[in-house]
């Protein structure tokens, strides 16, 4: 079995699970009971003075039969004071002593940061977490996400409690910003240890059509809150790929943004996180899912060869590629499987109505559509084999028209039906080889002439 | 307005212990089994229909919360939506034919959710889901419907809301057809089939009760006053065995045992009786699990054939079975034994070997009911008031199954008389599919595959 262990920036952990700053992570109670039940570390909800919350705080967007696609919250830092927290975290940190507990912190001046550091870390806590993200509430007070978009004043706050800190610094990073890597090279410029990201998303998340005030309401109106779930993924993958693969930065990054199973978690440390923080998914299921995120990560290492978690870090960091760097004449297109279609039939809409028209039904020969790429007739492959499920419902694919774009295969409710086949092409070349070459020009152009 | 047909109905009737088979859905559980819809294209549902409801619109309608354009959806190809929705064997129409079915998945329970729409947005009575248009002189015509069943009251809502005047003739008291008098009531109460019928009486249709063709009004005098007639008068009596025995009391035709079940407060109580229903059809297996679900001690179907030609459909046949009903198969009626007092004490049987009796096999088999469920007669009457009309060999109306014409140029027909005995909904895509005709015969435009939308 692989070794799930980890050293992120400094900080030790069993494993790479970890709950983020937020409600899961807000009492010893709650993280000692994460630890049970098999949670590597956790990121104390973050301390700073005690501010009061609102009532109702949180909401969700449910998607097609599914909920919670997405979540936001306006809930501030903790609410508790101070000496109980610390109290807490020192007992965690007692009973248990091999966990990663690292803490949250936000406050404004340097005599603050000076303070608040100190009596932390005398917990015995592993690390500290610098909260630049929070997009609600706090940053309005000149702190949060608004030290996370000013990359000055990240890198010098950042400085403050390096300058303060025995225990390593994380510097937690906000997506509300034009550029990520302009942000995480201004806290490796301050010095932080490590980087972790994405914190929340500025958001509303919807309006309540009856009162017509946004949600969630407090009595007669609402605020912008933070985003998080399931559906920013591809934002925060994006994001710690940007700044795993930027050599400015280089150093250890905490993975965060909608991971709610192993799968997810091992695309974050694919993509350069060395551990990875979890909170939607924890207050959607509970700190039971991560029994699954560790076998399920473990036996995945175990099936590609890899004999530690560190193996996986980064590895698909490399095929993060610029577009002009794709190669033009890479080719794949949809074959359908009519031994497993249900035929439905999604595909054929998908692919008439939002893709290019290559996908039939019926025997016979069929009018390509008059901008096709080839001339002529689509022609149905021979009778299809007997016994399927869906029979004469089983739609085809134009093969020389198919470009490839994998619409059909998304929209496919039968997992592995629609199968994505590669063409082998004679040579390969990418846009910025053409634009070397001198072919950079594609004829129909703003200038050229049509007629 | 005036709930007149929902107001006569008796209060106490032995179909009210019958408990609703599929209750209606909540709004969660109507918005997460919508979700679950693939919304196919081309979707072998929408085939499998009768009417043709674009089932998967409607039910995406319902999962964004658009009720009301829901039920719009389903009214427009199917006016008595909400009957079928619970009366239609959806196990061999829509949902047999759902893609989750052949992946081995619970289909989509397209028969709950229509329920789910269209009561919804006929709850309240007034709620106009269609606005029918306004009557133009020398464009609108005038319609007379003969029978109150759902291909007469299909016909005459779609004729009113594109502004006809329609009237429907209904020798009964009651108005709905089957829908109010025979169909078994763990599907449909009366109360309901009559809720319904007010429905479409909302959209401008009238309803003239106890009014017989050919004897209170003649058909000449329907030709004479309307621009057409519409037959829609269904099935006669229930058929008899002609056996010693037969006449006398606690021997009734199927239907007519079911029409007082669910209407008639005095009809004789079911429970703790042992009850022979005789044939194989769906009407013999609703009355016997009507029966059995009303607490009667034992009951017995009895066919002349094997189980695997009873023509009643598999999912009743074993609904049955689990709920108690016993299968005699290969057993003809010869007679039935009645006490000196006439009281019902057993029907006799002889065993039916490859059709022929075998001799010697007669034996008893005791009941205190015994219901008739051996096909209806045909209401040959209605064609000789109509000149033109004719009969086939069957004694059904011929009638052109797409346009309802019959070979009077002013007679159209639909439902049960002209198929001989088929669903609700087969009545009421006859009943629409004749009033499409008419509609673009008389407004010289194409004949429309869906009914202009009215309402706001």
């Amino acid at each position: 079995m692989a070794d799930l262990s980890i050293d992120c920036a400094g900080i030790k952990s069993p494993n790479p699970f970890w709950l983020a700053s937020a409600p899961p992570a807000n009492t010893g109670d709650q993280v000692m009971r994460a630890f049970d039940a098999g949670w590597g570390g956790a990121v104390w909800k973050t301390l700073g003075d005690p501010i009061v919350n609102t009532s109702s705080r949180f909401g969700g967007i449910d998607y097609a039969g599914g909920k919670v696609m997405g979540f936001n919250n306006i809930e501030l830092i903790t609410d508790r004071p101070l000496s109980v927290n610390l109290r807490e975290i020192r007992e965690v940190k007692r009973r248990y002593p091999k966990h990663a507990v690292v803490v949250s912190l936000m406050t404004e001046t340097k005599h603050d940061w000076q303070t608040l550091i100190r009596k932390v870390e005398d917990t015995g806590c592993d690390g500290l977490e610098l909260n630049f993200g929070c997009p609600h509430g706090m940053c309005e007070r000149g702190m949060g996400s608004s030290v996370g978009q000013e990359p000055k004043l990240l890198t010098e706050i950042t400085s403050w409690a390096k300058e303060f800190a025995k225990t390593p610094v994380l510097v937690k990073l906000t997506p509300n910003t034009g550029d990520i890597v302009e942000a995480g090279i201004a806290a490796r410029a301050g010095g932080g240890d490590g980087i972790s990201l994405i914190n929340t998303i500025k958001s509303l998340i919807g309006v309540d059509l009856d009162l017509l005030v946004p949600n969630p309401r407090v009595g007669r109106s609402s605020t912008n809150g933070g985003y998080c779930g399931p559906a920013v993924k591809p934002i925060a993958l994006h994001m710690v790929a940007a700044l795993a693969r930027e050599k400015q930065i280089g150093i250890p990054i905490s993975g965060i943004g909608g991971i709610s199973n192993w799968r997810d978690a091992a695309e974050f440390i694919a993509l350069g996180s060395t551990s990875v923080q979890v909170c939607t998914a924890v207050m959607h299921h509970g700190f039971r899912i991560v029994e699954d995120m560790i076998e399920g990560l473990s036996s995945y290492l175990d099936s590609k060869g890899m004999k530690s978690v560190n193996e996986l870090v980064g590895r698909a960091v490399p095929a993060y590629e610029e577009w002009g760097d794709l190669d033009l004449d890479y080719k794949v297109i949809a074959r359908i499987d009519p031994k497993t279609c249900i035929g439905c039939q999604l595909c054929v809409t998908a692919c008439n109505d939002g893709a290019h028209q290559c996908i039939f039904t019926g025997p016979g020969e069929h009018n390509r559509p008059a901008h096709a790429h080839t001339p002529g007739k689509a022609k149905a492959p021979l009778p299809l084999p007997i016994g399927t499920l869906a029979g004469d419902r089983v739609p085809w694919v134009d093969e020389p028209e198919c470009v490839g774009c994998n619409l059909c295969q998304i929209v496919c409710p039968v997992t592995g039906c629609i199968t994505m086949e590669e063409i082998p092409a004679a040579k390969s070349e990418t846009w910025n080889q053409r634009v070397a070459a001198g072919r950079g020009k594609v004829p129909g152009g703003i200038h050229d002439d049509d007629v | 307005m005036n709930r007149t047909f929902l107001n006569q109905l008796p209060p106490e009737r032995i179909e009210l212990g019958l408990p609703d088979k599929k209750p209606l859905m909540g709004e969660a559980e109507a918005r997460s089994e919508a979700d679950r819809c693939l919304y196919c294209t081309d979707a072998p549902c929408i085939k499998a229909c009768p009417t043709e409801i674009d089932i998967p619109t409607f039910i995406k309608k319902i999962a964004t919360g658009n009720v009301t354009g829901s039920a719009k959806t389903i009214f427009e190809q199917n006016l008595l939506g909400y009957s079928c929705s619970r009366v239609c064997p959806v196990e061999v129409l829509c949902e047999g034919s759902c893609v989750y079915t052949a992946w081995q998945h619970r289909p989509i329970s397209i028969g709950k959710l229509q329920r789910y729409a269209t009561e919804h947005a006929t709850k309240n009575l007034d709620a106009q889901i269609f606005t029918p248009k306004a009557a133009v002189a020398g464009r609108s015509k005038k319609v007379a419907c003969i029978g109150a069943g759902p291909a007469s009251l299909a016909f005459a809502g779609y004729l009113a809301i594109e502004g006809h005047s329609a009237v429907i003739f209904e020798k009964r008291a009651t108005p709905g057809g089957l829908n109010a008098t025979g169909v078994a009531p763990y599907k449909l109460h009366a109360e309901d089939a009559l809720r319904e019928v007010e429905w479409v009486r909302s959209l401008g249709v009238e309803i003239k009760t106890g009014v017989e063709i050919g004897k209170d009004i003649k058909g000449a005098q329907l030709l004479a006053e309307y621009d057409a007639v519409f037959i829609g008068v269904g099935l006669g009596d229930d058929s008899r065995l002609d056996v010693p025995g037969e006449v006398g009391v606690n021997v009734h035709g199927a239907t007519a045992w079911i029409e007082k079940m669910k209407l008639d407060p005095r009809a004789t109580p079911i429970r703790g009786c042992t009850i022979a229903v005789i044939g194989g059809g769906n009407t013999a297996i609703d009355v016997a699990r009507e029966c059995a679900l009303l607490g009667a001690a034992e009951v017995v179907m009895i066919y002349r054939r094997g189980a695997d030609e009873m023509s009643g459909y598999k999912h009743e046949l074993d609904g049955g079975r689990k709920e108690g009903v016993r299968f005699v198969t290969h057993a003809q009626p010869t007679g039935f034994v009645r006490d000196e007092r006439g009281a019902l004490l057993a029907v006799t049987v002889v065993t039916m070997k490859d059709g022929k009796p075998v001799a010697g096999t007669e034996r008893d088999i005791a009941c205190d009911l015994a219901a008739l469920a051996i096909g209806q007669s045909k209401l040959r009457a209605i064609a000789a008031e109509l000149p033109g009309v004719a009969l086939d060999a069957r004694g059904c109306v011929v009638a052109d199954p797409k346009t309802g014409a019959t070979g009077n140029l002013k007679v159209f027909s639909g439902g049960d008389c002209i198929n001989g005995g088929k669903e609700v909904v087969n009545a009421v895509a006859d009943g629409r599919n004749a009033a499409r005709h008419l509609h673009a015969l008389w407004s010289a435009s194409p004949i429309p595959t869906r009914f202009t939308r009215g309402g706001p």
